[in-house]
């Protein structure tokens, strides 16, 4: 093992600097101090699976993968926090779960990033993720055919439908009885949370201009959970999910999925940045480089999966161009980087004259997903819009980002944060080749490239958005919101730069998240998603990646890995 | 500001050793109420621009708790504990700032012949501020960094997440603060734990005063 001239090993137990991953066992997150067995593989040897990325993607293959008995090493760049004992409740402090390495923004409508949309942890953006679990229209996965925008998935929506149900039995979502919108589905295996001032009001909006809401399906628990991966409590309502729960009542992939993967053999990889995937004469995978403890190392693999969502991912994909793949590895199609989408986060905010406390429980206990099932529009796509519940920082930004306060205007603004409401939409963007992910000439700390991202809104974007901003006023309007200002161009998460397809021309991998240059080579991610749709991934990656484990169970069984 | 306090004798501070507050919270607050006032990031050149900015950005005028914005900022800066990305016109984050308190400088100066920002008057500063913010400053000095980018995509990032990070700043608004592992048993917003600031309604400031007194 390669040291620096310090000595990593001599150094704090901050999980930033230290892997903690080694010597036979990993941190126990439900138990303080505690430790679980984990198994480890030699570097020599070539793993099942090397799986790049512990988030949504990564962390439910990873153990679903091991559950199958498959040699699994997943590779984690952040740190493995323990919940309970390294979170602060603090919006400054949890910065620590972002991915803030160095990145290049450029286009007419550079993507913020950040909390939003990227995540640095084992357990990737899960862990600071707002927990909204919810299911794609079905029409999406034929969005091209059946609404005329976009690109079909290769799977279908009574697929993904068997998927979901799993994942949210797997994961514990909280939900209503009954759900609105679409077709049925089963319930939801915990009862919904209780309604904050901030959902009641998206409530009583709704129906006052003639629309469906429910509440939000969450993953977060509503009642005690016992399960194989660890026991945790129901949520305490603190109210800050996107800066990590420190009770584990949050269902992530640190707290789901890791347990799992671990208990069934895998190892996993903290601090471990992979660099490059290898190639091999017969063109297949060989392993990744990754740097760990100060240095590079070279771990062997018979399959190689990208989980590192729509930035890394494509990155890694682009970092790793050889001589016989000069434009980076599964880019036969030349789509790696490309069709990158997020989605807008448009909001209207206004002061109640009642008292509201956003600050207590879950920040999107309600929504609406009445815009997403209703093509009455004259635009593609569809949004939800959610409840808010933001904490003075993130509030205060909203104030200097949409209204550019500062000064005593800026300070009295402020003052009126406990009467303040808000709805917030996630909203559909429509894919486009020119917004991509490349690499820059910027060197981050690893001495890799970094990833330039280049992004321009449409104009159907910007249709979709204005629609969203009158509807979003009208229902707090209805209620007695005043003052009431638009946040315009706020955006949320990513998808598309490695597009899945029936096509090896159109895609980059196909429907089983297999790369069709590569026949070992995968991508299970956001990254995969044709099209975004109006609702958040993270139920969708998941389901994605549970497929994903079945269909090489399938391919396994016959030969074809 | 010379608002009376909404939430009178409300301290978050009091709930420190509370349920409210983990290990991790109580040591992260500590080492923010303790950052040293005095240059480690910024030059001696630096300090004193960056003060004065950070003045008018979230002004304290008057207030004997003052927080010092100047100094958070220099802790930021200098464990580079920012968003990490940078637009393609822009430098990051420390690079950023270094280009654009000289060139806040060198646009005071040739406005007020030769005074530098840190002896502007309130007024001075403010109008420089808002033509900043307007994209109306020009000239070679901005020509590494654009003032209106720089304006809202640094200054009004970086420095009143400061004071809102700021215990002082959680008083005032009534925000409950950290809460960990105790949250909040009562959601409704006119619902109150035992340990939420109790806002005051006009006449009854006292009433508030008093329960504020027991955030416990």
């Amino acid at each position: 093992m390669n040291t620096t001239p310090n000595g990593i090993m001599g150094m704090s137990s901050d999980p930033r600097q230290q892997p903690r991953a080694t010597a036979g066992r990993a941190p126990d997150i439900f138990r303080k101090g505690g430790w679980v067995p984990m198994r480890e593989y030699r570097e020599s040897e070539a793993v099942d699976f090397v799986i790049v990325g512990t988030g949504a993607g990564g962390g439910t293959l990873g153990a679903l993968l091991a559950e199958q008995g498959f040699s699994v090493i997943a590779f984690e760049a952040g740190g493995y926090f323990r919940p309970m004992e390294d979170f602060a409740s603090d919006e400054t402090a949890q910065n620590q779960l972002y991915w803030t390495d160095k990145r290049v923004l450029d286009g007419p409508n550079p993507i913020k990033m950040g909390g939003n949309n990227s995540g640095k942890a084992v357990g990737g953006s899960t862990v600071h993720y707002a927990m909204v679990a919810l299911r794609f229209r079905p029409e999406w996965f034929k969005s091209r055919t059946t609404l005329g925008y976009g690109a079909d998935w290769p799977i279908s929506w009574e697929e993904m439908w068997h998927y979901y149900a799993i994942a949210e039995r797997q994961i514990s979502i909280s939900g209503p009885l009954t759900y609105p919108w679409g077709p049925k589905r089963p319930r939801y295996p915990y009862r919904a949370h209780e309604l904050n001032t901030a959902g009641k009001l998206l409530a009583k909006g709704c129906e006052a201009i003639g629309i469906d809401w429910t509440e939000t399906p969450l993953a977060t628990l509503s009642a005690p959970h016992a399960g194989p991966e660890g026991n945790s409590p129901p949520c305490a309502y603190r109210g800050f999910c996107r800066f990590g729960c420190t009770t584990n009542a949050k269902r992530s992939a640190l707290t789901v999925w890791i347990p799992r993967a671990l208990a069934a053999g895998a190892e996993v990889r903290d601090l471990a940045m992979v660099g490059r995937i290898e190639m091999g004469p017969d063109g297949r995978a060989t392993g990744v480089q990754y740097h760990r403890n100060g240095g590079w190392h070279f771990q062997r693999a018979k399959n190689v999966v990208v989980a590192g969502y729509a930035v890394e991912t494509p990155r890694l994909l682009l970092n790793s161009a050889n001589d016989r793949y000069p434009d980076g590895l599964a880019n036969g199609s030349g789509l790696v980087g490309k069709n990158l989408m997020t989605q807008t986060n448009a909001a209207v905010w206004g002061r109640m004259d009642e008292p509201v406390r956003w600050y207590k429980g879950p920040p999107s206990l309600a929504i609406t997903e009445h815009w997403n099932y209703d093509d009455n529009k004259d635009f593609y796509g569809g949004y939800c819009w959610m409840g808010q519940g933001p904490l003075p920082i993130e509030w205060m930004s909203v104030l200097t980002g949409a209204r550019g306060l500062w000064g005593d205007e800026l300070r009295s603004a402020m003052l009126d944060y406990n009467h303040m409401i808000g709805v917030k939409m996630v909203g559909e963007m429509l894919p486009n080749e020119a917004n991509r992910v490349t690499l820059a000439d910027d060197i981050d700390q690893y001495g890799l490239r970094v990833a330039r991202i280049t992004y321009a809104w449409g104009e159907n974007d910007k249709a979709l958005v204005q629609h969203s901003l009158e509807q979003m006023g009208a229902s707090i309007q209805a209620i007695g919101a005043k003052d009431m200002f638009r946040q315009e161009d706020d955006t949320c998460h990513l998808g598309g730069t490695a597009r899945m397809g029936n096509d090896p021309n159109t895609s980059v991998v196909d429907a089983d998240c297999r790369s069709w240059d590569i026949p070992n080579l995968w991508v299970c991610d956001g990254s995969v998603f044709p099209t975004v749709g109006g609702v958040n991934p993270s139920l969708t990656i998941q389901a994605i990646a549970i497929r994903t484990a079945h269909q090489i169970s399938k391919l396994a069984a016959a030969g074809e890995l | 500001m010379t608002e009376p306090s909404r939430y009178p004798g409300y301290d978050v501070l009091a709930k420190r050793d509370t349920p409210s507050w983990n290990a991790k919270t109580r040591e992260i607050i500590a080492q923010r109420l303790a950052v040293p006032d005095a240059p480690r990031f910024f030059s001696t050149e630096e300090w004193p621009i960056a003060d004065a900015l950070c003045r008018r950005i979230l002004p304290q005028t008057d207030e004997a708790d003052a927080v010092c914005l100047v100094a958070q900022l220099d802790a930021k800066l200098l464990a580079d504990h920012g968003d990490g990305f940078r637009k393609e016109s822009m430098p990051y984050m420390g690079e950023a700032w270094r280009r654009g308190l000289a060139a806040i400088n060198e646009e005071a100066k040739s406005r007020h012949s030769d005074r530098g920002f840190a002896v502007l008057t309130d007024q001075e500063r403010d109008t420089l501020l808002l033509s900043m913010q307007r994209g109306e400053v020009k000239g070679n000095r901005w020509a590494r960094l654009d003032a209106k980018t720089f304006f809202e995509r640094r200054i009004l990032v970086d420095v009143p997440a400061l004071y809102y990070a700021h215990p002082k700043a959680w008083n005032e608004i009534g925000f409950g603060g950290p809460a960990s592992p105790r949250g909040y048993l009562r959601l409704d917003g006119n619902r109150l734990d035992p340990w939420e600031a109790v806002e005051a309604e006009s006449g009854d400031e006292h009433h508030a005063e008093r329960d504020n007194g027991h955030v416990v």
